[in-house]
């Protein structure tokens, strides 16, 4: 009570209570149909299965499944192209060569990454973009491991 | 052996998990409608800028310091809210979730010893980061009040994990936090201990069982032997259903049309009666409360209360009732800033007691309302409307700087320049 009305006390009416009697003529009456039995029962029906449902396909961990908008073409090669979802799973360890989510230096992008004795670098999947080399002055993390596109054909 | 597991600035942490810029920046978030200050970045505590402060109040420090303001999105954090309680529950399924950001778990039994049980937590609370990106706190007690306490240490003084059980130094840490501190011990009741020289936890778990319970009553007892080890408030695994359900909310500005109420009061009823019946509730009473701004006189503030002769959960029955009571508390020419419903004295709709002189209510009656529950699932809240909430909202609150649903929304997740 405190918490949502804050000011309640300092109200100067009492508490007045009217009764308000039963009525369902305002009720909203919307007719209901049951489901009609009628014919053979379908031999099926005791075979039925849930649809497969595509969660279960490209989402292993879905406390840590979270989805991004692709805004670029720098993963061209790899099939990631502007517009398409990409499907990001934290709870993955990203291993070498994973595509990721990472931020550098405060924004976020999308790259392969490549460990070469000992260096780290971020490499898009088209030509015209060269490997980005992360320095230990740069801010860097890893988002979340990329493990699915959706990419549209329409 | 139970665990408290609290987020660390949870709105704020949410926001900075899908806008990494604010890292290290000041940032707030501010109530419904923009009020007040509800979650604050360290940076923000640092420069003592309290907690629930009116934004009025502070603009200026606000602009000057460049704090960041997000409006409440509640979209958002109640999805990762549920996000990490999903990660929680593979570690058990004991849990009790308290709150939008904090939940009480019960540790395993294998992990009795000290340095297992720390470990433990310290994996927790990493995983719980990993996964959803949110930095969370978690204090261990023999009962849920030394948890909270732990917990509290956790946040002001260690890396994130604290353990009171078997402390070396525990009565010392108990005489280090003041009464004040415990959960359940507000204000009155920490100047009444002051008054008689108890100052700290410590002092407080020392003191005499009847003085305690003269002075804080049967459930003043119950905290101080919780303070003392001695477990007196089980985890609740499954919530209680609600004793009562209340919606109220001030409007972006000020409204004095009879109709603008009518309609605010219409969403507050079918927004408390849906979740009313989810629990399988129905109601006997509801208050209607409207008010004009507190911080200016004349202040003028109604409420009135209705009794139903027969509970309901019917929502146009209770739109009816409410715009009934509004009439009768209404006053041309106020400029009111606030209107609310609060449903009260629920009960079970199997455990209805039918009224001597009416019917009980009706199968109709809830059919119809199962129908618009499954509808509002199905499309979207607010595809499906009820007329008097009214479709074209004048009052709607105002949240100038809400950030985007990424989470709940296809249109409005997370956009990344590659």
């Amino acid at each position: 009570m405190i918490d949502l009305f804050p000011f309640l006390g300092r109200m100067p009416e009492g508490v007045k209570i009217w009764v308000v009697p039963y009525n369902d003529s305002n009720a909203l009456k919307i007719p209901l149909f049951e489901s009609v039995k009628a014919g053979f029962p379908s031999p099926a029906e005791d075979y039925l299965d849930a649809c497969l449902d595509l969660n279960d396909l490209v989402i292993k961990h879905p406390a840590a499944t979270f989805f991004v908008k692709v805004d670029g073409d720098s993963m061209i090669d790899v099939g990631i192209e502007s517009g398409d979802v990409l499907v990001v799973d934290r709870a993955l360890d990203p291993i070498n060569t994973s595509i990721v989510v990472a931020i550098i230096d405060g924004d976020f992008t999308v790259k392969r990454i490549h460990k070469d004795k000992g260096q780290l670098f971020l490499v898009a999947e088209n030509i015209g973009f060269d490997p980005i080399v992360i320095t230990e002055e740069m801010d860097f993390q890893i988002w979340g491991v990329v493990t699915f596109v959706v990419h549209s054909l329409r | 052996m139970i665990a408290l597991v609290d987020c660390n600035n949870f709105y704020v942490e949410c926001e900075r998990l899908f806008q990494p810029r604010l890292s290290n920046k000041p940032v707030v978030v501010l109530s419904n409608n923009d009020g007040c200050i509800v979650s604050r970045s360290n940076e923000v505590k640092q420069l003592g800028i309290p907690m629930g402060i009116p934004v009025f109040q502070a603009r200026d420090e606000l602009l000057f310091e460049g704090v960041e303001m997000f409006s409440s999105n509640y979209a958002l954090y109640g999805d990762m809210s549920a996000r990490i309680i999903a990660t929680l529950r593979q570690f058990t399924s004991a849990i009790e979730v308290y709150s939008i950001d904090e939940s009480f778990i019960e540790l395993p039994k294998d992990k009795d010893k000290d340095k297992d049980r720390k470990a433990h937590c310290h994996h927790i609370k990493e995983t719980v980061k990993k996964w959803t990106g949110l930095p969370v706190s978690i204090g261990i007690g023999m009962t849920k009040s030394l948890a909270k306490l732990a917990n509290k240490v956790a946040k002001k003084y260690t890396s994130g994990v604290f353990d009171l059980v078997n402390h070396p130094r525990h009565e010392k840490v108990l005489d280090y936090i003041p009464v004040g501190d415990v959960w359940g011990i507000g204000k009155r009741y920490t100047e009444k201990l002051n008054q008689h020289g108890i100052e700290t936890v410590y002092q407080l778990t020392r003191a005499d069982d009847k003085w305690i319970q003269k002075h804080l009553t049967i459930t003043g007892l119950r905290i101080v032997m919780e303070l003392r080890g001695i477990p007196c408030l089980p985890l609740e695994l499954t919530p209680s259903p609600k004793k009562s359900i209340g919606r109220s909310r001030s409007f972006g500005r000020s409204v004095t049309k009879i109709e603008d109420l009518k309609q605010a009061l219409a969403m507050h009823v079918t927004s408390a009666a849906k979740v009313l019946r989810e629990e399988g509730s129905v109601a006997s009473c509801m208050q209607v409360v409207v008010e004009t701004n507190p911080f200016v006189e004349p202040y003028h503030g109604k409420h009135i209360t209705a009794k139903f002769e027969t509970p309901t959960a019917s929502t146009p029955a209770m739109i009816k009732c409410a715009h009934e009571g509004l009439m009768r508390i209404y006053r041309e020419g106020e400029s009111y800033t606030r209107a609310g419903i609060y449903l009260t004295d629920l009960c079970s709709e199997n455990a209805i007691q039918a009224s001597l002189f009416c019917e009980p209510n009706t199968e109709r009656s809830r059919d119809v309302m199962e129908v618009v529950d499954k509808l509002m699932v199905r499309f979207g809240r607010h595809k499906i409307k009820w007329a008097s909430e009214g479709l074209k909202q004048k009052w709607a609150m105002r949240q100038a700087h809400l950030s985007q649903r990424y989470t709940t929304k296809w249109d409005e997740i997370l956009k990344v320049g590659v």
